[in-house]
């Protein structure tokens, strides 16, 4: 089990490099938010993982990223539609 | 390793590997409308499948119980920002990719 969960932690964060990737390439304000909300999914998974090695500790982590992800997407979006970049 | 711990093991595997899809997908695709086809869906049936698979491995109740909130959110909450984005996207105007060969919002956002 030890095996796996460090295989899906370097699966995970090989995925939340290439977000960032994303995230600093030029680009629309738009591909930013939709790299950063993936980057923040990533990391909400890597969290999960690795509460399975610690034994499930900072579980709540997870379900508070959940929240901010989506406010923090969805303030970004009203952003930049009232501001029509 | 029993079978449950296979199980949940392949489970994790698939949900990780999703989510690198996800992200390649971010790089790959020609424009935001695309990119967030590629990001938002295997980004969630990844975060989905990691959590439930942590959920079944996890020894507390409350752990669980706090997981399987997350996935309930998570449910919730992607697409509702996934279409705010993307209604943000396109009025912002001049971001699909010049391959599109079919604008079907066309005449309805011009009002």
């Amino acid at each position: 089990m030890s095996g796996v969960i460090d295989a899906c932690l370097a699966l995970l964060a090989f995925a939340g490099v290439l977000c960032l990737a994303r995230l600093v390439r030029p680009g629309s304000v738009a591909d930013r938010i939709v790299a950063l909300d993936t980057f923040l999914v990533v990391t909400v998974s890597g969290v999960a993982v690795t509460a399975l090695r610690v034994g499930g500790a900072f579980l709540d982590l997870v379900v508070v990223t959940c929240l901010v992800a989506f406010t923090g997407t969805l303030i970004a979006a009203r952003y930049i539609e009232e501001r029509g970049e | 390793m029993n079978a449950g711990e296979v199980a949940v093991a392949i489970v994790l595997l698939t949900g990780s590997f999703l989510s690198v899809l996800a992200a390649v997908g971010l790089h790959r695709f020609p424009d935001v409308f695309a990119r967030m086809h590629a990001a938002t869906k295997p980004a969630t049936l990844g975060l989905v499948l990691v959590l439930a698979a942590v959920a079944v491995q996890v020894d507390q109740p409350a752990d669980t119980a706090k997981l399987l909130l997350a996935i309930g959110l998570q449910f919730l909450t992607a697409p509702v920002a996934a279409h705010m984005v993307g209604r943000a996207a396109y009025r912002t105007g001049r971001l699909l990719s010049p391959g599109t060969r079919i604008d079907e919002l066309e005449q309805a956002a011009r009002r």
